[in-house]
């Protein structure tokens, strides 16, 4: 049945590589993370605090960034803005649009965390003394971060799968190095056997940390 | 006779007929797996449900695999495995399989949870009234569970539909890939991307939306 002779030799040489390529996958995943966190958060306070144009910004983003495929977003700030004559590299390419989809999807996230939390409480927070600041940074941001705290990280899981889409754009991240290197042996199912097996570990990893995390910091 | 020869020409209304076909076939394609995965999926969720650790540890952990490997990757290595075992699929068959796998997978989840969604008092009270199981399951659990988990299932609908663009890595030419296809010819990717990109959002924006509002009458 077994006509296809399996050579892991080469895949085993390749391996140091393959798992510094991982190293970078997980940079990228973070980066993107931390910037679409950044960014998801004051779109979300847009959308709900503002009106006018900027309300609609930051609405146009979000709808954006959920309904297109993040391929195409990817090829847009790839050939899209190439045309324009804005010629990123792959590394740009891939942050840029990986934190614009994480932008996207954790705005909504955040939304519904701060809707979660009734008006009552500010005036309540209010009323014992506390500024708006305080009110905020004490009785409000510490419940959204309960409240938000799964869908990050399983955005953080998402972020990770899809930078592996970097094949597609010519990044060399665990994907496009595997790409480079079956490309060169031939030895596409070996390579990418081992490559998801480093994904599947590089998500376990994320969601068992996640949950010591969690168990460290609800004990309340 | 001409003496140079155009590689390069516009972008004319012929080249609107390919993308409208590639977008048809991003359509069917997304189809065929979001039918069957459902279904698959439906019948997986129930398997975990009743089958408690013995179901958890043998399908659950399988299905857990196509949840962490990114899907780019599991195209590629089912692509290239399936000569393998002697099976002869062209992209568009090991697209449906795996996509119908992927969506199975992520379905398996919102269908547990739906069964989950239905109190136990409420179906041993149909039981009571001299349901046989299978008509417990049809007539109380499934129009009961299946509107709690409705949204989540759009969710894993709409996603599924836009990582069908995926499949372009096998060289199935979807939407995507043909709109790569003609930016590599006219040299003009702002419109044929903004073109490829109104489609997915046209398809994604309404259906999403349907399901906001389905969510927030039930929320009620």
């Amino acid at each position: 049945m077994f006509e296809y002779n399996f050579h892991w030799r080469p895949v085993l040489k390749s391996l140091p590589d393959l798992l510094q390529a991982g190293l970078l996958t997980l940079e990228v995943a973070v980066l993107s993370m931390v910037i679409g966190i950044t960014i998801g958060l004051c779109l979300a306070l847009m959308r709900m605090k503002l009106q006018g144009p900027l309300k609609w910004f930051a609405v146009s983003w979000i709808e954006v960034a959920r309904n297109t495929p993040v391929l195409f977003q990817l090829f847009f700030f790839g050939f899209g803005l190439g045309a324009m004559g804005v010629n990123l590299p792959p590394y740009v390419i891939i942050v840029t649009g990986l934190s614009f989809n994480c932008a996207g999807y954790l705005a909504e996230n955040f939304r519904g965390g701060f809707q979660a939390v009734p008006d009552t409480q500010i005036n309540a927070a209010r009323c014992l003394g506390m500024n708006s600041w305080q009110a905020y940074t004490r009785i409000v941001i510490p419940q959204v971060f309960r409240i938000v705290y799964h869908p990050i990280t399983n955005q953080m899981v998402w972020a990770v799968l899809m930078s592996s889409l970097g094949m597609m754009i010519g990044f060399r991240e665990l994907s496009g190095e595997t790409q480079f290197f079956a490309s060169r042996t031939f030895r596409i199912f070996e390579y990418f056997a081992v490559t998801a097996v480093v994904y599947y570990v590089i998500v376990k990893v994320i969601l068992g940390s996640s949950r010591l995390l969690s168990a460290r910091l609800f004990r309340y | 006779m001409q003496e140079t020869i155009t590689f390069f020409s516009g972008f004319g209304a012929s080249d609107l007929w390919f993308l409208g076909d590639a977008a048809l076939k991003t359509l069917w394609i997304s189809l065929l797996s979001i039918s069957i995965g459902t279904v698959l999926g439906v019948i997986f969720g129930w398997m975990l449900h009743e089958g408690k650790w013995m179901a958890a540890a043998t399908i659950g952990s399988i299905l857990d695999i196509f949840r962490s490997v990114p899907l780019i990757i599991q195209l590629v290595l089912f692509y290239n495995f399936a000569p393998i075992v002697g099976l002869s699929l062209d992209p568009f068959g090991s697209g449906v399989v795996i996509l119908t796998i992927y969506t199975a997978a992520l379905v398996s989840n919102v269908a547990r949870g739906g069964i989950e969604a239905v109190p136990v008092s409420m179906r041993k009270a149909s039981r009571s009234l001299g349901m046989s199981y299978w008509q417990d399951l049809f007539h109380i659990v499934l129009p009961i569970g299946g509107r709690a988990v409705f949204p989540a299932w759009i969710g894993v609908v709409l996603g599924v539909m836009k990582d069908s663009a995926l499949v372009s890595v096998l060289g199935y030419v979807e939407l995507l890939k043909a709109s790569q296809i003609l930016i590599t010819r006219t040299q003009e990717p702002f419109l044929i991307l903004a073109l490829a990109g109104a489609f997915y959002f046209a398809l994604s924006y309404p259906i999403s939306r349907y399901a906001a509002k389905f969510e927030q009458r039930w929320a009620q």
